[in-house]
């Protein structure tokens, strides 16, 4: 049965790359644990000889040519949508220290 | 409310002169601005909509829908307009390229006239989860529209447009289109190019129409659909196109879902299906019930799913390239951290957190891989059900519009109530709900569901049972 933790959210929010409130991780806890008790409904199903399904209209590899298609934006124009630039570039913080 | 007459009467007199795009479009403005109250709508793109009327009308080239208004879903990239999926995250994010869909119907002349609400990343069923307002549903103000394409049913039911776009991941254009009493279609996984849409979960996502009438949404649906290099899930189109006239009702097979009639059902509800079901007969249709014991499942099936691929299509949200941006971060990690915590929503960062979960290493195939199976033993239950009828027909959902508030408290409880809609999206199967009468004032929705690929066989079905009801 799952029962999350205050530390499995904690390390579940490390590993999603979100800070969370004292508050989030308390609510989190006991709500996560009960969606994950519905979910786990599954547990004795019998599924035996039956495959994964991952795509539902059975389509595989699909490719197309890679090709340049003029939408009429300049570099300047897309990167108004940045937080943050310089010279043209995306800047982001340091990734270490 | 402001009425509009059949989409290709509309553009037809567009197209003969008798009616101008531009009058089309401030009407529809019109009609927007008097009906605010609703909350319906995040924002007009009414600069961009009026150049386009204008030049619809000086054109010589007028397509299928010319001049005819629309409203998009708010998670439709529009060339040039701000694209929010009502979340914080995505405040002030112009869109530099447009969706797939949106091409095409502009390619025809319609008009996009504003964006709707929903539930924040489409993640809900009522619009309450939306980062900015609740809609409110035009028949009871206190009460839900739906979820997550609310604004775009309201917006068709309000009269505010002859039709709206909407995505339907787990119920998203059906439940809506119950709880507001308008037609909502879903088409099979892949007929229309997901291209230019926020994504959402990537192996249900689907987009399709929200109309007043099967007739309005099945030629919005045959501009829209077919393959697109965009998108690789794409499937062909129909040859014969998805204008179907109306089927005879004689003969054909109906199944109806017993495991969606059971208890849990809200009486008024069950009484208008059930009316349904009996005119369905009396037009000579071969009516019988019918089960698929792994429904109950589905359920389960989904929320492990969609938050797994919810958790991964969120992952692009980091604050570096677009978007919000926490300011005061020391260093990469931080940044990423902060600007998710300030960013998302509680049901983003809920959906994320148990994507995560079922998706972390050790659980991944007691979750996620135990999920996608039981998804298969359903679709085999899908294609046993098809052998034996044409069409399989049950509620949309167990109620009619609930009040606002009623169920934001409780997730899991939210949840439950797209119960009779997910199970489709899990089979990439196409459906519909179309109005069928009132309980208490409160619209009930039909669900009409086809095997995969008969999107035109259920348009005209669809059509002769919308004739009887």
């Amino acid at each position: 049965m799952a029962k999350l933790t205050r530390d499995d959210v904690l390390h579940l929010a490390q590993l999603a790359r979100i800070s969370l409130s004292d508050d989030e991780v308390t609510e989190f806890s006991e709500e996560l644990s009960a969606i994950l008790q519905y979910v786990e409904q599954l547990s004795g199903v019998d599924v035996k000889d039956l495959k994964p399904t991952n795509q539902v209209t059975g389509l595989t590899n699909v490719m197309r040519e890679d090709t340049v298609k003029d939408y009429g934006y300049s570099p300047a124009d897309l990167l108004k949508n940045v937080p943050q630039t310089q010279d043209s570039q995306i800047k982001v913080k340091r990734m270490i220290g | 409310m402001a009425a509009w007459e059949p989409i290709s009467e509309i553009a037809g007199k567009v197209a003969r002169g008798q009616l101008k795009a531009i009058d089309l479009v401030e009407k529809s403005l019109a009609a927007i601005a008097e009906r605010e109250e609703y909350k319906a709508v995040i924002a007009t793109t009414a600069e961009r909509a009026r150049k386009r009327a204008k030049a619809i009308d000086s054109g010589k080239e007028k397509g299928r829908l010319a001049g005819v208004p629309f409203i998009a879903k708010d998670n439709f990239l529009i060339f040039g307009a701000e694209t929010t999926a009502a979340s914080n995250i995505l405040k002030g994010f112009t869109a530099p390229y447009q969706s797939t869909a949106v091409e095409r119907l502009e390619a025809e002349g319609a008009i996009c006239v504003a964006k709707a609400n929903l539930d924040a990343f489409a993640h809900g069923s009522s619009t309450e989860n939306s980062d900015f307002f609740t809609t409110l549903n035009p028949h009871d103000k206190t009460r839900v529209p739906g979820g997550s394409s609310g604004g775009s049913a309201a917006s068709v039911a309000l009269g505010l447009v002859p039709f709206a776009l909407g995505s339907d991941t787990g119920g998203s254009i059906r439940l809506p289109a119950s709880f507001t009493g308008t037609v909502g279609y879903k088409p099979t996984y892949g007929l229309v190019s997901r291209s230019g849409v926020v994504s959402m979960a990537s192996s249900t996502d689907v987009i399709g129409p929200l109309t007043t009438s099967v007739a309005d949404a099945e030629l919005v649906l045959d501009v829209m659909a077919g393959k697109d290099n965009l998108d690789g899930t794409t499937i062909d189109r129909d040859e014969q196109g998805y204008l179907a006239p109306a089927a005879d009702l004689k003969g054909k097979k109906v199944g109806v879902i017993k495991e969606y009639m059971g208890e849990g059902l809200q009486p008024g509800v069950r009484e208008q299906i059930e009316a349904a079901i009996a005119k369905m007969k009396a037009a000579g249709a071969d009516v019988q019930e019918i089960s698929l014991p792994s429904l109950p499942l589905a359920l389960a099936v989904y929320y492990i799913i969609c938050p797994a691929e919810v958790s991964s299509n969120l992952s692009r949200y980091d604050g570096q390239r677009y978007g919000f941006s926490a300011g005061d971060a020391k260093n990469l990690d931080d940044s990423y951290r902060g600007t998710r915590e300030h960013g998302f929503g509680k049901e983003a960062k809920r959906r994320i957190m148990i994507g995560t979960y079922v998706l972390s290493s050790g659980y991944y195939d007691a979750y996620y891989k135990k999920a996608q199976t039981v998804r298969t033993k359903l679709i085999n239950e899908f294609a046993e059900a098809f052998k034996q009828v044409d069409f399989l027909v049950g509620p949309v959902a167990p109620t009619t519009a609930f009040k606002i508030g009623q169920n934001a408290a409780d997730p899991l409880q939210m949840y439950l109530g797209d119960i009779m809609t997910v199970a489709v999206n899990l089979a990439g199967v196409p459906a519909i709900s179309l109005p069928c009468g009132t309980s208490e004032g409160l619209p009930v929705g039909l669900q009409i569901m086809a095997p995969q690929r008969a999107d035109r066989e259920l348009l005209g079905v669809s059509k002769a049972i919308e004739g009887v009801l």
